[in-house]
């Protein structure tokens, strides 16, 4: 059986920037002890000899004309932007973190 | 009027029996009734779709030629953006955001001049099979407004089911088109992936979405679907191909000489006891119009929901990861000195629901680095295997058919605590999608212990998604004449309903 401790789940939802509550990570880590039982039956088949597919569709490489076509305006780019200044999204600071 | 079929509009329409403004009007009050008890909808747009009628009607009054369902009115999934109508996907985190352009489905309905009525509610970005994960609250299946309408798309089949729009767009990555056809004695089409471009289609599972069709009737399925389908430069995973002629097989519905083949895996324990007796039933009618119905065995079918369950979270986990609290949507916490990394976590803490969290957790732990194989490498392989156990199977069969689902609609709340019981509802549903091919849900009847919709799901090979309408037609042609009626014709009466 794989578990999930309460620490490894504060892990991964900082690796996935999720902020949650100790009673969160406590009830996930609970559930993911069935999900993850579940889900590992795939390993009862998944063998060597067995390809990978990542995709349904055999594509490789699909390229367009490189045309010049109309886009959003700089307005219609900027319409749901929680902040703005200058014609440009404003953003909380990214440097001169820890 | 609002109980025809969307083809029998569409010829009142084109013999100016009707206006398309009082079509819309008419579903406008509709909704406007019964949509407090049900809601499918999530935002109605009432000026723009009457303006839009009006244009219709001008156009037609005009003698422009017109396409087969100019001025029929439409619900739209709230997962495809339309210019300047609000966008949630269900979600919180996207509350209040008008899409600065249109997804291409839409830009097709409205070269097709079909009128979108509004936006539809649905689980929180297509994660669910119920609509109860809507971050705006659950839908209510018009048969009975204590059960769930199926799921993701729930808004979508209950809008049609309630008579609120005679057409709906669906969004299908383990059966969310499907699954709440078959809860609510609609008709709803995943189409072979690529076959609708998903440009707008605010990406769940990039490899498994694929947008079609919903409807009352198969033919009014197979006139969308021509509507919206079709090779699109800006979705790199769209089919450069003809549309398959779904039109044509949906009104010949000729199954004489063809091989019927049923999925021996996807019935019998776990499916509820009505549901097989409309499955066999089902079977002895099309048999009846002449196909030939073969068993066939899909041994890793068994494998394809713990499959789907790590490719659709891994998936998601890399698509959600835009929604960043940067360019566009909710922004929480930032305040003087926040980082841009505590209000992305912030944000996304607020913005997500439950199953969205749940999944976004598990599709990161699938991919890490001494899981990844484990995990979402095997669930790659099993993709493999299912499709191989297909490929053998239309060996033997031209579609192969399988009960939707394995139980009619559930209360609302029954499974809402147990997320591998909610799972299981797509486990006949999600082997289409894993690989690719066509398939459809349309109404069996219902259910002799609860009186509740059954749907019968057809599954047809890549780029031949005109089979499945064939054998939806035939099959919807022979229940008609065993009834009288349309299933729908039975559904009790909504409080206020016109």
């Amino acid at each position: 059986m794989t578990s999930l401790s309460r620490d490894d789940v504060a892990k991964l939802a900082g690796l996935a920037r999720i902020e949650m509550s100790d009673e969160e990570l406590v009830a996930l880590s609970n559930e993911f002890t069935v999900i993850l039982d579940a889900v590992a039956r795939v390993q009862e088949v998944a063998g060597a000899d067995v390809a990978a597919t990542s995709h349904p569709l055999p594509l490789r490489n699909v390229f367009r004309p490189d045309v010049v076509i109309p886009s959003l305006s700089p307005a219609d780019a900027l319409s749901g932007a929680p902040a703005q200044e200058e014609q440009r999204f404003r953003v909380p600071q990214i440097l001169g973190e820890e | 009027m609002i109980r025809n079929s969307a083809s029998e509009m569409a010829s009142k329409l084109a013999s100016g029996e009707i206006t398309s403004v009082a079509l819309t009007q008419a579903h406008l009050d509709q909704i406007s009734a019964v949509d407090k008890d049900v809601h499918a909808f999530l935002h109605v747009d009432t000026e723009g779709a009457l303006a839009q009628a009006a244009a219709v009607d001008a156009k037609r009054k005009s003698g422009e030629k017109l396409s087969p369902l100019a001025g029929v009115p439409l619900a739209l999934k709230d997962v495809m953006t339309q210019k300047g109508i609000p966008t949630t996907c269900g979600s919180k985190i996207l509350e209040g955001w008008r899409p600065p352009y249109d997804s291409t489905v839409v830009v097709n309905l409205k070269k097709n001049d079909i009128v979108i009525l509004g936006k539809t509610n649905m689980d929180e970005f297509a994660m669910g099979s119920s609509t109860e994960n809507s971050a705006y609250g659950p839908t209510h299946n018009p048969w009975d407004l204590t059960r769930i309408p199926g799921g993701s798309g729930g808004g979508s089949a209950a809008s049609l089911a309630a008579f609120e729009a005679p057409l709906a767009i669906g969004t299908d990555t383990g059966g969310s088109i499907r699954q709440p056809a078959a809860v609510t004695g609609t008709v709803g089409v995943k189409p072979t992936y690529g076959g609708v471009s998903r440009y707008g289609l605010v990406a769940f599972s990039s490899s498994l979405d694929q947008a079609g069709p919903c409807a009352r009737t198969v033919l009014d399925a197979a006139l969308l679907h021509e509507a919206i389908a079709g090779h699109d430069p800006k979705d790199s995973t769209s089919i450069n191909a003809p549309v398959p002629a779904v039109v044509a097989a949906a009104k010949s519905g000729n199954v004489k000489g063809l091989k019927i083949g049923v999925v021996k895996e996807l019935n019998g324990d776990g499916y509820q006891k009505g549901v097989r007796t409309r499955f066999e039933e089902s079977l002895e009618l099309l048999a009846a119009a002449g196909a030939e119905i073969v068993e066939v065995s899909a041994p890793n079918f068994e494998y394809a929901l713990a499959a789907y369950y790590l490719i659709a979270p891994s998936e998601c986990s890399s698509n959600l990861a835009r929604f960043d609290a940067m360019r566009y949507g909710l922004r929480v916490g930032d305040s003087e000195g926040a980082s841009a990394e505590l209000v992305m976590n912030l944000t996304r803490e607020v913005g997500f629901g439950r199953e969205v969290k749940r999944r976004i957790i598990l599709g990161t732990y699938a991919l890490s680095s001494g899981y990844y194989d484990a995990y979402y490498g095997s669930a790659q392989k099993v993709r493999t295997l299912i499709t191989q156990d297909f490929n053998k199977a239309f060996e033997k069969a031209d579609v192969l058919v399988s009960p939707t689902c394995p139980t009619t609609a559930f209360k609302i709340g029954e499974k809402a605590n147990d997320p591998l019981a909610m799972y299981l509802n797509d486990i006949a549903t999600i082997p289409v999608n894993m690989a690719g091919i066509g398939g459809m849900s349309l109404p069996s009847g219902v259910a002799e212990e609860d009186g509740l919709p059954v749907g019968f799901q057809i599954m047809s090979p890549v780029m031949k998604d005109d089979r499945m309408y064939s054998v939806g037609a035939a099959l919807e042609a022979a229940l008609l004449s065993k009834w009288g009626a349309p299933l729908l014709s039975t559904i009790p009466a909504l409080a206020g309903s016109k």
